[in-house]
């Protein structure tokens, strides 16, 4: 059973398409980065996955179910714009969002106070949230997201306004809570994260998939044929090489059409170049990102 | 626990918990309780003495030597303007008057006192008065006749129903004390409970709460449990005014007497007290859903909301009016007027009455205007609760009410 099943799915707001006819599936177990530029649609899509706005047409399955008000409890979101009770102790907001999800106030306490440890924050339990920084509020509402342990986590632009203390404690956090098999639906436009910790993603833009499946397999589908080196001696001519793109720390050749990156090693190692680093280039997911999305808005 | 009424427990502990709604909820009675004691203080002070007042008096006209003795004043006779002058610098006398020769054909009295007054005190005034008219009569008609001339008429008048029996309420301004208190209540109740919900609506807009929010409840749960929890706080608000009142008016009744013994409750007005409240509420309360779904920040929200909460205290501007023209066709039109009619039927309650028709009308009107109000506030909400930062536009509104 996949955690979420979106099918076809299209809302308009007035005269413009916000997510046009858009398919996609998360499993369970995975961390799914969910990316695109601004204004792509990815919170009208978490919106409709959360059941706070309705599709126009096309069907969203969570957890093998329509999401349904009984059901909402199985899940855990932490919207992009999102707050406190500005007046309320730390320890009663977790306490009063977690008894919404369906938790018990006295197990609430005690998982609040397992949660605040783990992330240093108990010491704070008794503040009123007015009194934190705005990255302990971030903690305390990352806390409340996970607090009910649910099956399907939706976390959008969970790393901004973090420092990289919290930031590594957050996904410490992620990486087990994958270990324990709950689905992950991370929104970013922090495209290092992604890398680091998704397994597939779905890229839109203008509403449409753009990029969709494996992060390895898309990087592979947009490696393009060239070769990072970094070596003493001198490099002299290569037979296959159109083009050297010489860095501060290495050098990039790029390769003709029917030459590989063996043939290239083969003839480096022929000519007794010392060679230090070898590695077939593929581009980063930030560099995708600027070129996919960049290729759409031109 | 259902999760109306876990929003319902939050919401009502969050506003008895407002330090705002403990000082609304014991000020009222505290003040009462200050006015009384105020009243006592000032009704010893000004206790009548029970020594007599000395009140000189010139008689030019003559003729004016018996009933020297009014109540508790004194009337002293001085044979010159100058005796009765150096007696009153002297502070043998608190005043004196003189009653001119030609006091019978212009009837000109001329008073002169030490102290600075705005108009001569009506108990000196009557005893003067009752002093010339006894003098001037005695023995020409009867002592009856004597005392019709100073108490010429003690008017009652007996209300009679549309069958002609004696009504049960009399009327009068006995009759009109409760309402007010209810009426002022109302109108603070409504006022700050509506407050509180737009307040808490607008919070959790600004706070950026509504999203959170709404992945773990329904939008219905959402406002069903405020409006619950809060308007529950705002009766139990007036509950407590309303308990307090009794022991306060046996407290007052020791000061004002027999005022106190006057003061009647019309008919049917604490049921109807109680289903304006609420129906008020629900009016004002659907009202501020829609405000705060299209609102941008809690100020902005107020601001708006004023526009229509000034209507419920609108009757109280014009109180002395609807006082003087309890029959005007301009108070049937506040009375089923939405936002003024909670108010102004507790005021007609007290003064004149209410028609059965009007009342009928007042109530379907105002449930009519929940219905309606309660489906475009859930548009609203709908439309603009994850709207930040930009406050739509009116013709916005009305176009998005109107698409649905």
């Amino acid at each position: 059973m996949s955690a979420v099943e979106v099918s076809h799915v299209v809302k308009s707001y007035r005269n413009k398409v916000a997510v046009d006819d858009l398919s996609f599936f998360v499993s369970q177990n995975e961390v799914f980065g969910l990316i695109g530029p601004n204004g792509a649609g990815k919170t009208t899509t978490i919106r409709m996955m959360m059941d706070i706005v309705k599709p126009d047409s096309g069907t969203v399955t969570i957890l093998g179910e329509k999401l349904s008000e009984a059901s909402k409890h199985r899940l855990g979101y932490l919207p992009e714009e999102r707050g406190l009770y500005r007046k309320l102790t730390v320890m009663d907001s977790i306490v009063y969002l977690a008894s919404l999800k369906g938790m018990d106030g006295r197990l609430a306490e005690q998982r609040a106070n397992e949660l605040l440890s783990e992330t240093g924050m108990l010491s704070h339990s008794g503040k009123r949230i007015e009194e934190l920084s705005k990255g302990m509020g971030q903690i305390i509402q990352f806390i409340i997201t996970i607090i009910h342990n649910p099956e399907l986590i939706v976390l959008d632009e969970p790393f901004s306004g973090l420092d990289p203390v919290n930031t590594e404690i957050l996904k410490k956090m992620l990486i087990n809570l994958r270990g324990q098999g709950k689905a992950i639906i991370l929104s970013t436009h922090q495209m290092n994260q992604v890398e680091e910790l998704c397994d597939r993603i779905l890229m839109i833009d203008g509403g449409h998939a753009v990029l969709y499946g494996g992060l390895s397999e898309i990087k592979a589908k947009y490696r393009s044929n060239s070769v990072i080196i970094d070596f003493d001696g001198e490099l002299g001519q290569i037979a296959g090489v159109i083009e050297k793109r010489t860095n501060k720390n290495y050098v990039e050749l790029v390769l003709e059409e029917n030459t590989t990156p063996g043939q290239v090693l083969e003839q480096l190692v022929t000519a007794g170049i010392v060679i230090n680093r070898f590695e077939v280039a593929t581009p980063s997911l930030n560099e995708l990102f600027v070129k996919v999305a960049g290729k759409n808005h031109e | 626990m259902n999760r109306v009424l876990l929003i319902f427990k939050h919401e009502f502990r969050q506003t008895v918990g407002r330090t705002g709604f403990i000082i609304l909820t014991i000020v009222p009675p505290l003040i009462a309780l200050l006015a009384i004691g105020v009243s006592h203080t000032i009704s010893g002070i000004s206790e009548p003495s029970a020594e007599a007042t000395g009140i000189g008096y010139v008689d030019e006209a003559g003729g004016f030597e018996q009933f020297t003795t009014q109540g508790n004043l004194n009337f002293v006779s001085f044979d010159t303007t100058e005796a009765a002058t150096q007696a009153l610098v002297n502070k043998d006398i608190e005043e004196y008057f003189v009653i001119p020769e030609d006091f019978v054909s212009t009837g000109l009295i001329r008073r002169y006192t030490t102290q600075r007054e705005l108009t001569p005190p009506a108990a000196t005034t009557t005893a003067i008065k009752n002093f010339i008219s006894s003098n001037l009569l005695s023995g020409k008609v009867p002592e009856t006749t004597v005392t019709r001339v100073e108490e010429p008429l003690n008017l009652v008048t007996i209300t009679l129903t549309a069958t002609g029996v004696v009504a049960p309420e009399q009327g009068g301004p006995g009759n009109l004390i409760i309402p007010i208190i209810v009426g002022i209540m109302l109108a603070v109740s409504l006022t700050f409970s509506s407050a509180y919900l737009l307040q808490g609506l607008a919070a959790e807009k600004e706070n950026r709460l509504m999203e959170i929010l709404l992945s773990s409840v329904s939008t219905r749960q959402l406002v069903t449990g405020k409006v619950m929890g809060i308007g529950s706080a705002g009766l139990i608000q007036v509950a407590i005014w309303v308990a307090t009142v009794p022991p306060l008016l046996r407290l007052a009744s020791s000061s004002l007497g027999g005022f106190i013994s006057m003061i009647q409750i019309p008919p049917g007005l604490i049921s109807l007290a109680i289903l304006y409240f609420v129906l008020g509420y629900l009016l004002f309360a659907v009202l501020s859903v829609g405000i705060a779904a299209v609102s941008t920040s809690v100020r902005e929200g107020q601001t708006l909301a004023s526009i229509f909460t000034l209507w419920v205290i609108a009757p109280f501007w014009i109180i002395s009016v609807i006082m003087l023209v309890p029959n005007s066709p301009a108070w049937v039109v506040l009375s089923i007027f939405p936002f003024s009619a909670p108010v102004m039927v507790m005021l007609r309650l007290g003064l004149t009455g209410v028609p059965t028709w009007q009342l009928a009308a007042s109530i379907a009107v105002l449930v009519l205007c929940i219905i309606g109000g309660l489906m475009l506030a859930a548009k609203l909400l709908r439309a603009y609760v994850l709207m930040y930062g930009k406050r739509p536009g009116f013709g916005e509104i009305i176009r998005n009410l109107k698409s649905g």
